[in-house]
């Protein structure tokens, strides 16, 4: 009971805050000075018509570098974690089968699914979209796979070969940044294109190409984990 | 509009954060501190809308030339970007933790974790 006073307590000091950061809140009507020179200088430097890609692939390349990685090493833990102790000797639990719908419905939308995933990781530079998008509808489908049998069992040399592939390759592509053009993760090795094109601003579809294939490899390989403790 | 959206956002933050502080359940905390971080992400977004100006694409409607008079700002977008990415990860981490602490005490109740109480 005090404890839960305590906690009110604390959420109406947290939520008073918050509501004189409202009341004090105004929008800004121009944009500040770092917005404004990506909004000026993406077009013709970086070539992409989404603003937000540029930043995050080139403008802010070593970032999303790190972001990826932290992705990759969560992945590890967790499937570290649970493998940890893992106890083999138990004969898998047979479990309820997924219904009708379910299953004949996976196979015709997982294909889909994972064609919508590479379409928006194709054209991140273009659209709302991009490598984190397109990967996590990837693992939608290899979620939508796993509802329908629990107990399937995803190659985890696959997805670990892709995941190393698209590693080694977004790191060479930033290397090659460097020696080609103005610096690491420099994406004008490639001609920027025409704005607005599918084959334009330089290697941010390439780069964003190889971010979704691992993210989705990644995102997956943690629900293939956490389904797998469905065994014991 | 950006006020309604920073509202909610905070909304959500308060609820987590309550959910977080009174549930004993494990999963129910982890459920409660995504909730946080989506008031978080909504917060964000919300502090980069400008009134009367549209996505940072361009296109034929949002010419190159004009982009900084038309666009919102895109910066917080490409922050929260990656704040979800690695709410994600956060989030598998919990729930991976979670479920190794179910198998060591079969349960996930919190008040049962006791070795660290003073």
């Amino acid at each position: 009971m005090i404890k839960r006073l305590v906690a009110l307590l604390l959420l109406v000091a947290i939520g008073t805050i918050f509501t004189a950061l409202l009341a004090g809140y105004e929008a800004d009507a121009l944009l500040n000075l770092t917005a404004r020179y990506y909004a000026d200088h993406a077009a013709s430097d970086i070539g992409a018509a989404n603003i937000v890609t540029a930043i995050i692939v080139t403008y802010r390349g070593l970032d999303t570098l790190g972001e990826v990685t932290v992705l990759f090493l969560a992945a590890t833990v967790v499937g570290l974690v649970l493998a940890l102790g893992q106890r083999h000797e138990k004969a898998p639990r047979s479990l309820v089968p997924a219904g009708e719908l379910l299953t004949t419905g996976t196979r015709f939308l997982a294909p889909l699914i994972m064609l919508l995933g590479a379409y928006v990781f194709a054209n991140g530079h273009l659209t709302p979209g991009g490598g984190f998008q397109g990967g996590a509808i990837i693992a939608s489908g290899t979620l939508l796979l796993l509802l329908a049998d629990p107990l399937k069992h995803f190659s985890h040399a696959l997805i670990a070969t892709i995941e190393s592939f698209a590693g080694i390759f977004y790191v060479a592509i930033g290397l090659l940044g460097l020696v080609l053009a103005g610096g690491f993760l420099d994406n004008r090795i490639l001609p920027t294109g025409e704005l607005g094109a599918l084959f334009s601003a330089g290697a941010i579809p390439l780069i964003y190409s190889l971010v979704g294939l691992k993210v989705g490899a990644e995102l997956s390989s943690m629900l293939a984990n956490l389904s797998a403790t469905e065994e014991l | 509009m950006t006020y309604m959206a920073m509202g909610t956002g905070f909304l959500l933050i308060l609820i987590g954060f309550y959910g977080a502080l009174t549930k004993r359940n494990l999963l129910r905390m982890i459920v409660a501190f995504t909730v946080a971080d989506t008031g978080v992400n909504l917060v964000i977004v919300a502090v980069g809308y400008l009134p009367g100006r549209t996505a940072p694409i361009l296109d034929a409607a949002v010419k190159a030339s004009e982009a900084a008079a038309r666009i919102i700002d895109p910066v917080p977008q490409a922050l929260v970007l990656t704040a979800i990415v690695i709410g994600v990860g956060v989030t598998a981490l919990m729930l991976a933790y979670a479920y190794k602490l179910y198998e060591k005490k079969q349960t996930l109740d919190i008040a049962r974790f006791t070795e660290l109480k003073w």
